[in-house]
């Protein structure tokens, strides 16, 4: 039975979602890089976004979403053949359409969160090749094992909007590819600053209103779940901002731009599982803890391991996705607002299968991105010339420049 | 004639265009310029990380004189972009050769 008012949301915040890759992401890592790369990181975001689509439709909803093992989806829905235009999905009131065009945003964003990892250092052609390998090896499965009936929802896993199926896996992700791909010239001590930190503000922007269809469409229906669910989004991000703005202030003496929008993320990644769960208070928590950790995340990722994960996707999103998946089952609690337990099931039962999941989710991440690169690297190459590199991607890969003519 | 270059703070143009329109200069090039001299460079911290500034941008005046006028601009120019930092830049004295007014033909003394 379809529903209008659920199919209208639905198709709401599948529009909001893609707005969340374009060009919300695009212009936030557009911001954070140099002038002479910024198209390149435009171009992998549209890039991926268009392949993503294609190869969601080809086979990787197929292998999320369709009857297979508790492991991997099975092959009875690729190039979507037997989706009935009439038919709602199992367990919702949307046609099955809107429910397949709802998750393939989330199928672009995912490999799109990792750019991050990558940029200014790598070829095109990995670019492509990693993100496609990907979405078959990584995300595919893990958003079966979640979202498609897999192992990890049969044990009762609580992941609303994608902490271990979208930020975790890409967080992860996103530090291995950086780890194995070396860092940019010049980093730690010379690595060029963000050049339109205007431009990562507008991004993130985006990214905040784009994240009400993310984690309030999550709900895959219009009504309370989605109501809380915006709520507790929204006041995650703007606890998590304040929160850096403090410890900046603290540090610095100055407060910066940068600073406040990286804390507003880090909030959105914490709340993204929990916020079907957790009521208000839960929310400001959820941005408390991760403002904190994510912060801290940078520092020890960038400066004690000497990881260039240029813009931070393994301390925002990898950080921030596992924190938010695992007090998820403390902030889940009535007492605290949240929805409450499933039959017999208690703080400490799902304390542990929040704490199987990440570790699960992670060490797959970890496992399968490694082998990908490695294929990537015999394949086509990883990395641009250095020279390449000091001329910037946007020239060298591009053959086009962002600004200055 | 004289060429006089002049490198200063960019938030000191105003004062400075209306300290040379006081002694009677009629016109001038800007263009926006990066460079160092004392003034090393400043720090940006973005996420926590410091980035070292190396280039300060700094504004380029390019004015041609009449030999008459030369001491008084420079004057006007030190006294109006003066803040007392380091970082205040410098003026450059040159001899001009010859100057030529594009619409007219005229030159030297004519076209200043």
């Amino acid at each position: 039975m379809i529903d209008g008012a659920d199919t209208a949301w639905i198709l709401t915040s599948t529009a909001l979602v893609l707005f969340m890759t374009l060009p919300g992401l695009a212009l936030f890592y557009g911001g954070l890089v140099q002038s002479r790369n910024i198209l390149s990181v435009l171009m992998h975001c549209m890039a991926i976004a268009c392949g993503a689509s294609l190869l969601w439709f080809l086979v990787v909803y197929s292998l999320a979403f369709a009857n297979g093992t508790p492991f991997f989806g099975g092959l009875g829905k690729v190039f979507l053949i037997g989706v009935d235009r009439e038919t709602a999905y199992p367990g919702t009131k949307i046609p099955e359409t809107v429910f397949i065009m709802f998750q393939m945003t989330f199928a672009i964003i995912t490999p799109a969160l990792m750019v991050g990892a990558y940029v200014e250092r790598i070829k095109f052609g990995a670019v492509l090749l990693i993100s496609g390998l990907w979405l078959l090896i990584v995300y595919a499965p893990v958003a079966h094992w979640v979202w498609g009936g897999g192992w990890l929802a049969e044990l009762g896993v609580k992941d609303f909007a994608g902490g271990l199926v979208v930020h975790v896996t890409a967080g992860f992700s996103a530090g291995m590819i950086a780890w194995m791909l070396g860092t940019r010239r010049g980093f730690p001590e010379n690595v060029r600053p963000p050049h339109a930190p205007w431009m990562v503000m507008v991004g993130a922007s985006m990214l905040w209103v784009g994240w009400f269809g993310f984690n309030a469409g999550s709900a895959l229906a219009s009504g309370a779940d989605a109501g809380m669910a915006m709520l507790v989004t929204h006041l995650s991000a703007a606890t998590a901002s304040l929160v850096w703005l403090a410890i900046e202030w603290k540090r610095f003496g100055k407060p910066s731009l940068v600073g406040i929008v990286t804390g507003t993320i880090a909030g959105l990644a914490t709340i993204t599982p929990a916020s079907g769960y957790v009521g208000p208070l839960g929310g400001v928590v959820l941005g408390l803890a991760g403002g904190l950790i994510c912060y801290f995340a940078v520092d020890i990722i960038k400066r004690k391991f000497l990881i260039d994960d240029s813009l931070d996707v393994l301390a925002v999103h990898g950080v921030g996705g596992a924190t938010g998946t695992i007090l998820t089952a403390l902030l889940a609690a009535s007492v605290f607002g949240g929805v409450g337990y499933g039959d017999g099931q208690s703080v400490s039962g799902q304390l542990g299968v929040q704490v199987i999941g990440v570790v699960a989710v992670l060490v797959w991440s970890l496992v399968a991105t490694y082998v990908i690169v490695k294929v990537t690297q015999a394949l086509v190459g990883l990395r641009i010339s250095e020279d390449d590199e000091v001329q910037g991607l946007d020239l060298t890969a591009h053959g086009e420049t962002g600004y200055n003519h | 004639m004289k060429f006089i270059i002049a490198i200063i703070q960019p938030h000191r143009l105003d004062l400075v265009r209306d300290a040379l329109t006081g002694v009677g200069v009629i016109g001038l090039t800007v263009s926006e310029v990066r460079g160092y001299g004392r003034q090393k460079g400043h720090k940006e911290i973005y996420r926590g990380a410091e980035y070292q500034i190396n280039y300060v941008p700094k504004l380029k005046l390019e004015i041609a004189l009449d030999d008459n006028l030369a001491e008084s601009a420079i004057n006007a120019i030190r006294e109006a972009a003066q803040t007392g930092k380091v970082g205040d830049g410098k003026i450059f004295v040159l001899d001009l050769q010859s100057v030529m007014r594009i619409r007219t033909g005229e030159t030297d003394s004519e076209a200043l």
